[in-house]
């Protein structure tokens, strides 16, 4: 349980205001300039040694992933924000732009500085509509204040913040895919290599970060990256914000410890699970491209990267849904396959006809008209579809349905024998 | 620099820069692909070219990984044939499956790597997905429920053609290609997204259930619709030419070809003069034997002087037949012959051909860094000349000006305006353009047709040499003059010296000529311009293939063949010798245009010395040894062509009027091309 000192966003559920004032207050923008001054290299090394891995879901570490940049600035470097937050069950970026705005432009700031950039982009979602005035409200006050500009925060340096709100597909929160909307292309994602560092944005060194991963970047450089790495275990350090839907009590977005047991997550901030802890079915850690874990996993699990891969599931972007045994587990997934079917870009093959292949073929499963054997071919095509995409979205696509099958085989048998069952009757 | 990896435990090395692909490649090993295409660039989408690397969790997309130093790649193992499993049937799930109806098949991309690659049954049972078709306009068919995405099409629309009019919108399964255009693909190339598309989304409109391909004979030739002379194979069936294809040639089409070429060929059918005509008392024409034509031929030729005979020749005749007819000519003592547009100063004295040809070659184009246009839109003139300017201004970045104007192409020019008077300036270096010139390092300067069709036209020749000398454009290592004609044999009727003998005149003056009597017989082998109205007095001998403007006021029709039915030799604008060969006969009662000649010089007593291809073609070399060498270039030396004494008058310098899609009598005998036209002027472009 995370003691209230180690709190970065204090402000996370809007209990206060989120104008400029209101954050300097609580500490962002205090003394920008010296952390500046210490320079770039000490900027990265300190996220670095913090251990701080990207909370956008792939779990990079953040401080190596800086410092793929390259050293000579021949053209201009681009730090570009993911704000694109589509994953169902995650809504932590949400939060941080609506009440901790300052949090995320300083940490823009701070990050842009030490990757030789002079431009920031946030490439909001485009459904967040209040997020997207709070932001811009937030960076007007940081233009306002000499937060940014030609000598932000009277450091010399010229740095800007670019606002673009994107219309509404998932793929655009894919990093290359982002670049590509952002240039104003189709959102489809690009070959990798080569990976945005050396080309990215315009041809440019880009880096793509999550919301979450900047803005706890000046709480870690005010605070030390050894405060930080004190938390949490060994390479999953730190504190991470917690999205917990469904069919909980009360539903929330929690600042938690990482490595904090799912069941004391969901007991102490979420009121625990309708109808007690014995009535869950399964739980999804961390938004909707992670395999579910069933109940008897969600017994003692942790809640951080490495453990979770553990049991053949991730920390992704650490939205945990919830799900109880009134839950039709095989339609719940088949819901999430309708998704993924909706967002493929339609780029390359597998992800493009394979989604629709398995959506189609849940869709039976929902009812068991099927046979025994269809589930042998639905596994299948989802390792048919998984890792053969450019992107991570065809893996997104099958890890759900992979993760139905190992967990809850023998319910989908059961629907098709009792189907069969009843047509024999009829 | 050289790297070194590993394919199947094969060391191998390949340049740096190369893609496992290719490194695959080298081996031996072979790599399914369908997005992929080496002149486009990589999408990487299909997923057909996975291969395992060592190291690596997930297998790799081949087209678009660079090869680097120690790389581990596997072709050939359970999990790349897995892979490759996967991807084909997932292509399969929502193609039709409609080979037997589709004109893709027996040569689809998908048929064959499906029969190498895929699983041999479908485990998919629920419902496939349908498409609308697509307007692709009256050349390509669209059948896109059949598409597989690979975006080849878009990608040359966009890079090759630079017409940017194609694109996908949809996402996931509902991905769709698209024109933004309503009544079909602008540009001169969109042909080629046929060839391109691996399966049977897009195929030729016209050629719609002609033929399967391995029913067609094919033969290798050469196309004439233009002055390139692409490389083509055409493809024919029951004595019809039923389709043509671009053949390989770096040095000029590429692997592309322009939309006339290609779809032009129904005017084959059309209009064809199959019989000789002569005209009768009633004045109509009639049809009549081969020796009844030459028996009145001899006579009215028997009855004139030499001075008051003439012949023209048009720019799609043969080498062959224009030897023959010069031969003709000169044993009669004609001297009043020419192969030139009404009002051309082409120069005629074999030295200056520096003023003929397009010296710096097609391929030239991608070494330059600067070009000037004068009076040429190469669009119309010669696509895939257009094409090569896009693609030596993507790769080169190269500076493009133009004089005299003309339509918009697909990359920036910077208009210099259309008064004559600015060669004039850029001549004495008064001119802003001469700045440009002097950070130059190669420069070409692509005169068009019009120019010399211009009275001052050996003015602005001569001022363009002393230009391009003095910025070092015109010297033994690279001569930067280009001469763009539109017919595909104009450089092969001039090397063949069929242009006036002393005293003679050229094609105005014998046209005016006709009208004052001075001219009382022209002979015209293929000539279809210029001349609108009959000349009642004089007697005009039209011996062609078609039945166009020519043949409309003849007294006498001699039928002749075309270039897809005749062996024949061409020497396109750059100077380079190629042969057609015949892949259908002529049809009916026509000839062959030289054998024409041959039969004719004996009725009139003057038998020609030759009595085959061979005996033909051995006397080219009495005219110009290059002439037999196929394939081989005629040299031009470098010497002061034009006249700069001649001064330039006011008048602006235009481009040729062009219709693109009717520019010959085959063109304009052919419905497509014709439907092509009327979609052009829908467009308004």
């Amino acid at each position: 349980m995370i003691s209230k000192k180690n709190i970065i966003f204090d402000n996370i559920h809007g209990f206060n205001l989120s104008d400029i004032d209101s954050c300097t207050k609580r500490g962002d923008w205090s003394n920008t300039k010296s952390l500046i001054n210490k320079g770039a290299e000490w900027i990265i090394n300190e996220v670095k040694s913090s251990e701080l891995r990207g909370r956008g879901g792939a779990g990079f570490p953040t401080g190596l992933k800086w410092s793929f940049m390259p050293k000579e600035k021949n053209k201009p470097h681009y730090i570009v924000i993911n704000a694109d937050e589509s994953e169902p069950g995650t809504c932590k970026d949400r939060e941080i732009m609506r009440n901790e705005p300052h949090k995320l432009i300083e940490g823009i700031f701070l990050a842009g500085y030490a990757m030789q950039s002079n431009h920031g982009f946030i490439y909001i979602r485009g459904e967040f509509v209040q997020e997207a005035k709070a932001l811009e409200k937030a960076i007007n006050e940081a233009y306002d204040k000499g937060y940014l500009g030609k000598d932000a925060c009277k450091t010399g340096y010229s740095f800007d913040i670019t606002l673009h709100r994107g219309a509404g597909a998932y793929i655009c929160g894919e990093e290359t895919a982002l670049l590509e909307s952002l240039e104003g292309k189709k959102g489809q994602p690009r070959l990798k290599p080569p990976f945005p560092a050396n080309a990215g944005l315009y041809g440019c060194p880009t880096t793509v970060s999550n919301v979450e991963t900047v803005a706890v970047v000046p709480t870690i450089l005010r605070r030390g990256a050894d405060w930080f790495s004190s938390i949490g275990n060994k390479n999953n350090t730190g504190t991470k914000l917690f999205c917990i839907s469904g069919h909980v009590n009360s539903p929330c977005v929690v600042e938690e410890e990482m490595g904090i047991t799912l069941k004391e997550l969901l007991e102490v901030h979420a009121g625990g699970v309708n109808g007690g802890w014995d009535n869950l079915l399964a739980v999804i850690p961390g938004g909707s491209s992670t395999p579910l874990i069933p109940a008897s996993i969600c017994e003692d699990v942790v809640m951080d990267f490495d453990s979770l891969k553990n049991v053949g599931t991730g920390l992704g972007t650490a939205g945990v849904i919830v799900m109880d045994k009134s839950t039709d587990i095989i339609k719940a997934i088949w819901r999430l396959s309708k998704f993924y079917k909706h967002e493929s870009c339609g780029q390359c093959t597998p992800c493009r006809e394979g989604t629709g292949w398995v959506m189609r073929s849940m869709e039976k499963l929902i009812h068991g008209n099927a046979n025994i054997k269809d589930i042998d071919i639905l596994k299948n095509v989802c390792d048919q579809i998984e890792g053969h995409t450019i992107c991570a979205l065809g893996d997104a696509a099958a890890w759900p349905v992979q993760g139905l099958i190992k967990h809850f085989r023998h319910e989908i048998e059961n629907r098709i024998n009792n189907y069969k069952v009843l047509k024999v009757a009829e | 620099m050289m790297v070194k990896l590993f394919v199947d435990e094969k060391e191998i090395e390949v340049e740096e820069g190369s893609t496992v692909m290719q490194a695959c490649e080298k081996t031996g090993a072979e790599i399914p692909r369908f997005c992929f295409h080496e002149r486009l660039s990589i999408a990487g989408n299909c997923r057909m070219c996975l291969v395992a690397l060592e190291g690596s969790p997930k297998p790799i997309a081949s087209c678009a990984m660079p090869a680097s130093e120690g790389m581990k790649v596997v072709t050939n193992s359970d999990s790349v044939k897995a892979a490759r499993e996967g991807v084909m049937e997932f292509l399969l799930i929502n193609h039709p499956l409609d080979c037997p109806i589709c004109d893709q098949g027996g040569e689809c991309d998908l048929q064959d790597q499906a029969l190498f690659y895929g699983r041999g049954n479908t485990r998919y049972e629920e419902s496939k997905r349908s498409v609308d078709n697509k307007p692709f306009g009256p050349l390509i068919k669209t059948t896109m429920t059949r598409c597989i995405h690979c975006t080849r099409c878009v990608r040359f629309m966009d890079e090759v053609a630079g017409v940017h009019e194609l694109g996908a919108i949809g996402r996931g399964e509902d991905m769709e290609i698209i024109t933004n255009s309503p009544s079909g693909l602008g540009g001169e190339l969109s042909g080629n997204i046929i060839d391109l598309c691996p399966v049977g989304a897009l195929t030729s409109a016209p050629y719609a259930f002609k033929a399967r391909p391995w029913e067609l004979s094919k033969t290798n030739s050469i196309d004439t619709l233009d002055a390139l002379g692409s490389s083509i194979q055409i493809g024919s069936k029951n004595g019809q030419v039923l389709r043509v294809l671009p053949r390989l040639n770096e040095d000029i089409n590429e692997e592309w070809l322009a939309d006339k070429s290609r779809f032009a060929i129904d005017g084959l059918l059309n209009q064809r003069l199959d019989i000789p005509y002569k005209r009768n008392s009633k004045g109509k024409l009639e049809p009549c034997s081969w020796e009844e034509a030459f028996q009145i031929m001899t006579k009215v030729m028997n009855s004139l002087n030499p001075n008051e005979m003439a012949s023209i020749v048009g720019g799609q005749a043969c080498l062959e037949s224009i030897v023959a007819l010069k031969d003709v000519m000169d044993s009669l003592n004609v001297v009043n012959i020419d192969s030139r547009p009404i009002l051309s100063k082409l120069p005629i004295n074999k030295k200056e051909r520096s003023g003929w040809l397009f010296n710096p070659k097609i391929s030239g184009i991608e070494e330059i860094d600067n070009l000037l246009i004068i009076g040429s839109q190469p669009r119309y003139e010669a696509a895939l000349l257009d094409a090569r300017i896009r693609k030596a201004w993507l790769e080169n970045n190269i500076q493009i000006a133009r004089i005299g104007g003309g339509d918009q192409s697909s990359y920036p020019i910077n208009e210099l305006g259309n008064d004559a008077d600015i060669i004039d300036k850029i001549f004495k270096g008064k001119h802003n353009y001469n700045k440009i010139l002097d950070n130059s390092y190669k420069t070409l300067f692509l005169i068009g047709e019009s120019v010399l069709n211009r009275k001052d036209g050996a003015g602005i020749l001569g001022r363009i040499r002393e230009i391009a000398k003095k910025y070092n454009n015109y010297t033994d290592d690279w001569n930067g003059i280009g001469v763009l004609h539109t017919e595909a044999n104009r450089v092969g009727a001039l090397e063949a010296g069929f242009v006036p003998g002393k005293n003679g005149f050229d094609t105005k003056g014998i046209i005016e000529g006709m009208k004052t009597k001075q001219i009382k017989l022209v002979w015209l082998l293929g000539y279809d311009e210029e001349i609108t109205e009959k000349q009642s007095e004089s007697f005009v001998i039209y011996q062609g293939h078609h039945g166009d403007k020519g043949a409309e006021f003849a007294d006498l029709i001699l039928p002749g063949s075309a270039y897809t039915e005749k062996n024949a030799t061409y020497i396109n604008t750059e100077g380079r010798v190629q042969r057609t060969y015949a892949a259908v006969p002529p049809p009916g009662n026509a000839k062959e245009d030289w054998k024409i000649i041959r039969a004719f010089s004996e009725y009139i007593g003057k038998t020609l010395p030759y009595n085959n291809i061979e005996q033909l073609r051995n006397r080219f070399e009495r005219i110009n040894k290059t002439f037999i060498a196929e394939n081989s270039v005629i040299k031009s030396e470098v010497c002061d062509i034009g006249d700069t004494k001649i001064r330039l008058n006011k008048s602006e310098i235009k481009p040729l009027e062009i219709n693109y899609f009717m520019t010959c009598p085959i063109s304009r005998s052919s419905e497509t091309m014709a439907k092509c036209s009327i979609a052009k002027n829908k467009l308004g472009i």
